[in-house]
């Protein structure tokens, strides 16, 4: 484009306009920088007034989120020896001990293990299904789109009476391989959609070269397609990953001691005497961050996995 | 058209050959590759439907196994249809509706409209941006609750520092009237960017030449965005529209943590309800019925506008 462009707009323009969506962008992270700072103060500093932005750091809120803890009296603290640990003297500063671990790693393990396990399950079946579909004659493909939208009308919490009762009779509810065979079947429709825009993008001649020199249709799929289609598949598998680890509504309604994930944990963490919220921000924190990484890798490829590839660019 | 190479190669191979040295037949694979997934969605999509369908005939209740299930007709949906709860509820999602759309489309294509200036760093502000969109809404409408606290709250004090109210005089969450503004308010936080993304993406797909075109012709930069901006853009923003729409009208995890659906029921939209109505109450069978309510309400809905979408679309 040349400098003296019609269209291109002017250096003041620019300038206004970039300020504008900085303060806009600021304004809408503060929230989130507000969590990650909240994690790191004492439980006095996050409820002062006026809110803390300068603080003295402290590690209380991550202790108390890992940990389950009691109070003492002060004659209780005399009886016992002097805390080992640097959590440990860090809780007695509060009057408090540690009495065990709490729930919160294996409600985060139950998220990465059913996240995991159903992206893995999807992607796989996808990326088979979204093959046939690209390059086949199979019955339903034109109805295909129609389908996976009404699927995502139906309200989860309409969907999970019945998914409650069947998974009550099957021996399910309750269990990871309820939730990851759910999850899978939630993500597939989206799985298979993008995954078939993505295989379409790649030439036929690869294969039909393929075939000619003596692959099976079989070799031809693994051996030539799939490579080209990695990245497809891996934005793809970032996006089932990310529904999967942010789903909340069948994970309230259909796990509670065994398989719950992170989730519906959360906002049920409370502190010895009131809601901590340090310990809600620490792991809000450790919830949140993984996907915010994914976000930054995953910016290119945003537009298309959000809107069910209906907008490419 | 010429017939693919494939086909003229198949043609040509004697059909024992072919047989030897292709594997599986293209059938096959198709069909070997497809079942899973059919069926998986058959099972946990389909199945659950026509299920639903049938309970909400009945007056069936999951905490009662042994009492007997009666076919009670359409007295389920007489039920709902004359209930004056229900209405509210809907009132409820028609204003959280409403008002969502309405700010994230103006913010999504003023953000949009900026960001296409092209300034440097635009990538960055971007992806800053884009952030709350990708975020689990349950843990973050969780978190509000927090900045939505009186006195203490961080949204409480910057709102009172710039109007001088006192942080402490108002509760975003509390108070009947101020509430279903506060779920406006962090949905629009959090999905302004998709509606954004996706102006973007318009944006950039006009053509550079209509407004060479038009500048040529004196065309003043207002009329620009008339003639050429606002009718290109419309396809996408319909679009937007759409799936924000639908994601909205069942909108349940972001405000079940943020108000519960309080206070009273001033936000308790209708999939807060049905949960309410589903598994708390435990009338299923009523339940199930409101459930197919929504579905259709829902599917007729979309479906009349994605025929409007079509016909902008083809303009």
């Amino acid at each position: 484009m040349s400098a003296f462009s019609i269209t291109e707009p002017t250096r003041r323009q620019k300038w206004i306009a970039g300020i504008l969506v900085a303060l806009y962008a600021l304004i809408t992270v503060m929230p989130l920088v507000w969590i990650v700072m909240t994690g790191f103060k004492t439980g006095p500093d996050s409820i002062a007034y006026p809110p803390k932005v300068v603080f003295s750091p402290s590690l209380e809120g991550y202790v108390n989120l890992f940990t389950t803890q009691t109070r003492l009296t002060p004659e209780q603290i005399e009886t016992l020896p002097p805390p080992e640990t640097w959590y440990d003297r860090l809780v007695r500063e509060r009057e408090k001990t540690i009495v065990g671990p709490s729930r919160f790693g294996q409600r985060f393990l139950n998220s990465v293990v059913i996240g995991f396990g159903s992206t893995f399950l999807s992607v796989f079946l996808g990326t088979l299904a979204a093959y046939a579909f690209s390059r086949f004659k199979v019955p339903l493909k034109d109805d295909l789109l129609f389908f996976i939208l009404s699927t995502r009308m139906m309200p989860p919490i309409a969907a999970a009476i019945p998914i409650f009762l069947m998974f009550r009779t099957l021996g399910l509810s309750d269990t990871r391989l309820g939730m990851i065979l759910l999850y899978t079947a939630v993500n597939l429709s989206l799985a298979v959609w993008l995954l078939k825009g993505f295989i379409d993008e790649i030439p036929r001649e690869y294969e039909e070269a393929a075939l000619i020199d003596g692959y099976t249709r079989f070799q031809a799929f693994y051996k030539v397609v799939l490579p080209q289609a990695a990245t497809g598949i891996a934005s793809t598998a970032i996006f089932c990953l990310i529904f999967a680890w942010n789903e909340y509504a069948f994970a309230v309604l259909l796990t509670s001691g065994n398989a719950q994930t992170a989730p519906p944990f959360i906002p049920t963490i409370i502190g010895v005497g009131g809601l901590d919220w340090p310990a809600v921000a620490a792991g809000a924190t450790l919830f949140l961050l993984p996907v915010m990484i994914f976000t930054i890798v995953l910016r290119k490829h945003l537009l298309r996995g959000i809107t069910f590839g209906a907008v490419r660019k | 058209m010429p017939k693919p190479v494939i086909e003229r190669v198949a043609k040509a191979t004697p059909a024992s050959f072919a047989r030897r040295v292709r594997g599986f037949s293209d059938r096959t694979i198709a069909w070997i590759f497809v079942t899973p997934t059919i069926f998986l969605l058959l099972a946990i999509n389909i199945f659950p439907l026509i299920w639903t369908i049938r309970l909400s005939f009945t007056n069936f209740r999951v905490n009662r196994i042994n009492a007997d299930v009666k076919f009670v007709g359409l007295r389920n949906y007489e039920r709902i249809l004359s209930d004056p709860d229900i209405w509210q509820t809907m009132q409820a999602t028609a204003h959280f509706l409403f008002w969502t759309l309405f700010f994230q489309v103006l913010i999504g294509f003023a953000l949009a409209w900026l960001i296409n200036r092209k300034f440097r760093g635009n990538d960055l502000w971007t992806t800053l941006i884009v952030l709350p969109m990708m975020l689990s809404p349950a843990v973050v409408g969780n978190f509000w609750r927090f900045l939505y606290q009186p006195q203490i709250g961080l949204f409480n004090y910057v709102v009172g520092f710039f109007t001088g109210a006192d942080p402490a005089s108002f509760s975003m969450i509390g108070d009947v009237s101020l509430a279903p503004w506060a779920i406006v308010i962090v949905d629009t936080w959090m999905w302004t960017p998709f509606v954004m993304l996706i102006c973007l993406a318009g944006l950039r797909s006009i053509p550079d030449y209509l407004y060479e075109a038009a500048a040529v012709d004196r065309a003043s930069k207002w009329r620009q965005f008339w003639t050429i901006t606002v009718p290109m853009i419309l396809p996408f923003l319909m679009l937007a529209v759409l799936f924000r729409g639908i994601e909205n009208f069942k909108m349940f995890d972001l405000v079940v943590q943020l108000t519960g659906g309080g206070p009273g029921s001033t936000t308790e939209l209708t999939s807060i309800n049905l949960k309410r109505e589903a598994f708390e109450k435990w009338r299923t069978g009523y339940a199930s019925a409101y459930a197919v309510i929504l579905f259709v309400t829902v599917f007729g809905l979309a479906s009349i506008y994605v025929k409007a979408l079509n016909r902008v679309k083809e303009r």
